[in-house]
């Protein structure tokens, strides 16, 4: 015999339950929210251990604020810090703007444009540790591939152009720009390729052609896309490694390091961890802003890169 | 060409004629145009790879000089890596074995984990999954180098330095994020009356995935796939900080190790580089087409 009072007990306390499960589970029922957490496990676990742990663990290593006092006064890291800038400065704009170009040009039609697109992405196809190598001894100012062109071309004797601070980045800069225009053009074609027939064609009645049709038409409606390219692109590049290290290698005499690689260099080789740690940290403010906003725009754009 | 046949009702004989001409030598110019260009394009492409190519060639001893041609075209040096016939050279197959292992067990991992990922979060829609894709956004706009140091420090208190998965694990926390964006897109694509359907038949989830999800996302999975697998052809530092044994390291962290000593033996360290670079650029032109229209999916990383 149960008496109303209990029963009605025990609907609410159900209903209570009941409305935590649904917090937690959303629409799924018992074994299918099982299923779905047991999905997302993986990824949580490699989230956790190999990124946010890794993370808070960085953050811990250069907390003290007496290391970010000792980095500044380095010498090296100030000059690694206008090399970043102008790394990032001159490698992201002049890439995509080459990309951008480069991607109108790729539209014409024809069997020729087709095969040179083949060629033209091979830069992007070899591994990077390959052709920065290349490039790497193709700089050499006694036997390296370019002196003995210009020389046997032109007869000019060619610079050492790695043992110059300003040459050896500008190597750095080319080398970025040679292997990653490719990729970004193939970006930027599919975005113009997106663009509808119809309002090509309707801009071409207009006489929106040439310039007047890139300027009018093209442009307007690949800006989203240009904006995102260029802000993902210079987080990547904050991030470069390997066309440094291979590249210049940081020399001549630790002049065209950049954040990356510095960080690297004063871990590892004059093994002060801590110091890399707050090399690398000191980009935070650079890398922060640009995050929310790529996060923002990554989450909510429509326009499909 | 229907300006030009107005033209030819309305004006005189020499008018067309001149019309035409200018027709023409736009046309000859624009196309001179695109010759001059794609000279320069196909020369500033090829100059490094060229070099490559050119080194490798060389006999033992002749890289120290300055011809811009191979004068003797030898393969030895190629002989010489598939050999191990150099003292840098002599673990070559096991390195390049390492690659290959990591390569393909990062490209299964991710494929797995962020498939499962996409899965629950886009098609179960599981509470607080915008909590985990936006975690995945995240990492993707972290630079990887920048964890490199903490990531070493905690590998080395694990004691998985010098282990092959710790580098495994490294490359799919990091591949992972794009592949989740790039599938949860692209299962946008595919509608979800498909999994009620199979749902109200009695499907559980598992088999919905194996048997639904996976043969209808196959496109992506390919584009990823490529992408993950490249990923890892072309990482460099977490492989030179984690692998340092010789028996242990991979092709880019032993090629790297010739560059330590300026008398190294270039004709062999170019003919590495060549022989790594020919999986990758297989894969390239084998999944092209797949990939370019994976990269457009979603996002985009190189």
């Amino acid at each position: 015999m149960m008496d109303t009072a209990s029963v009605v007990e025990i609907g609410r306390t159900e209903r209570g339950r009941a409305t935590l499960w649904r917090f937690l589970r959303g629409n799924l029922k018992g074994t299918e929210y099982t299923w779905a957490l047991a999905f997302v496990i993986p990824y949580v676990a490699v989230f956790v251990t190999f990124v946010a742990y890794p993370v808070v663990y960085g953050l811990w290593m250069g907390s003290e604020p007496s290391l970010y006092r000792e980095l500044f006064a380095d010498p090296i890291y100030q000059q690694t810090v206008v090399n970043t800038v102008l790394y990032l400065a001159l490698g992201v704009n002049v890439k995509m703007f080459l990309a951008l170009l480069l991607s109108g040009f790729f539209m014409r039609p024809g069997w020729w444009m087709k095969t040179l697109l083949l060629i033209f992405v091979l830069p992007w196809a070899v591994p990077q540790v390959s052709t920065f190598i290349s490039i790497h001894w193709m700089l050499n100012g006694e036997w390296g591939f370019l002196n003995n062109v210009l020389y046997t071309l032109f007869h000019i004797e060619g610079a050492h152009w790695l043992n110059d601070r300003w040459t050896a980045l500008g190597a750095v800069i080319v080398s970025h720009i040679w292997k990653w225009t490719p990729f970004w053009t193939l970006i930027l074609l599919a975005g113009r390729m997106a663009i509808p027939l119809e309002i090509r064609d309707t801009a071409r009645v207009d006489g929106a052609t040439g310039v007047r049709g890139f300027v009018h038409i093209t442009f307007p409606l690949l800006a989203n896309l240009y904006l995102i390219c260029t802000l993902l692109s210079t987080i990547f590049l904050l991030g470069d490694f390997n066309t440094v290290y291979f590249v210049s290698g940081g020399g001549p005499a630790n002049s065209t390091h950049v954040l990356g690689t510095l960080g690297i260099r004063n871990a590892f080789d004059i093994a002060q961890p801590r110091l890399g740690v707050a090399a690398v940290m000191s980009a935070l403010p650079m890398v922060i802003p640009l995050v929310i906003v790529l996060m923002r725009k990554l989450r909510t754009t429509e326009v499909q890169l | 060409m229907s300006t030009i046949a107005k033209h030819a009702t309305l004006a005189s004989a020499p008018a067309v004629s001149r019309a035409l001409r200018a027709v023409r030598y736009r046309r000859y110019l624009s196309n001179a145009g695109v010759a001059a260009l794609s000279v320069i394009l196909v020369v500033w492409t090829i100059t490094p790879i060229y070099n490559m190519v050119l080194i490798a060639l060389e006999p033992e001893g002749d890289v120290f000089t300055d011809h811009i041609w191979p004068r003797v075209a030898s393969v030895e040096s190629f002989w010489g890596v598939l050999t191990q016939g150099h003292w840098y050279l002599e673990h070559f197959w096991r390195q390049f074995a390492n690659s290959i292992y990591m390569g393909a067990m990062t490209t299964i991992l991710t494929l797995a984990i962020a498939s499962l990922t996409s899965f629950s979060i886009g098609r179960m829609r599981i509470r607080h999954g915008w909590l985990v894709s936006n975690a995945a956004l995240l990492t993707y706009v972290i630079p990887a180098s920048f964890l490199a140091i903490p990531f070493y420090r905690i590998m080395q208190n694990y004691g998985m330095a010098n282990n092959l998965w710790s580098v495994i694990a490294a490359l799919v926390a990091f591949a992972t994020p794009y592949a989740i964006f790039v599938f949860q897109e692209y299962g946008r694509s595919i509608p979800i009356e498909v999994d009620e359907s199979a749902r109200i038949d009695g499907a559980s989830p598992l088999q919905i995935y194996l048997r639904i999800y996976l043969p209808l996302m196959s496109p992506a999975l390919v584009a990823i796939g490529t992408y993950a697998m490249l990923l890892a052809w072309n990482e460099y530092l977490y492989q030179f900080l984690l692998l340092s044994s010789k028996s242990s390291m991979t092709v880019p962290v032993a090629l790297a190790q010739f560059l330590s000593s300026d008398q190294s033996p270039w004709n062999y360290m170019m003919a590495t580089a060549i022989i790594y670079a020919l999986p990758p650029v297989a894969i390239y032109y084998a999944f092209r087409r797949r990939m370019t229209a994976g990269l457009t999916m979603g996002g985009v990383k190189g």
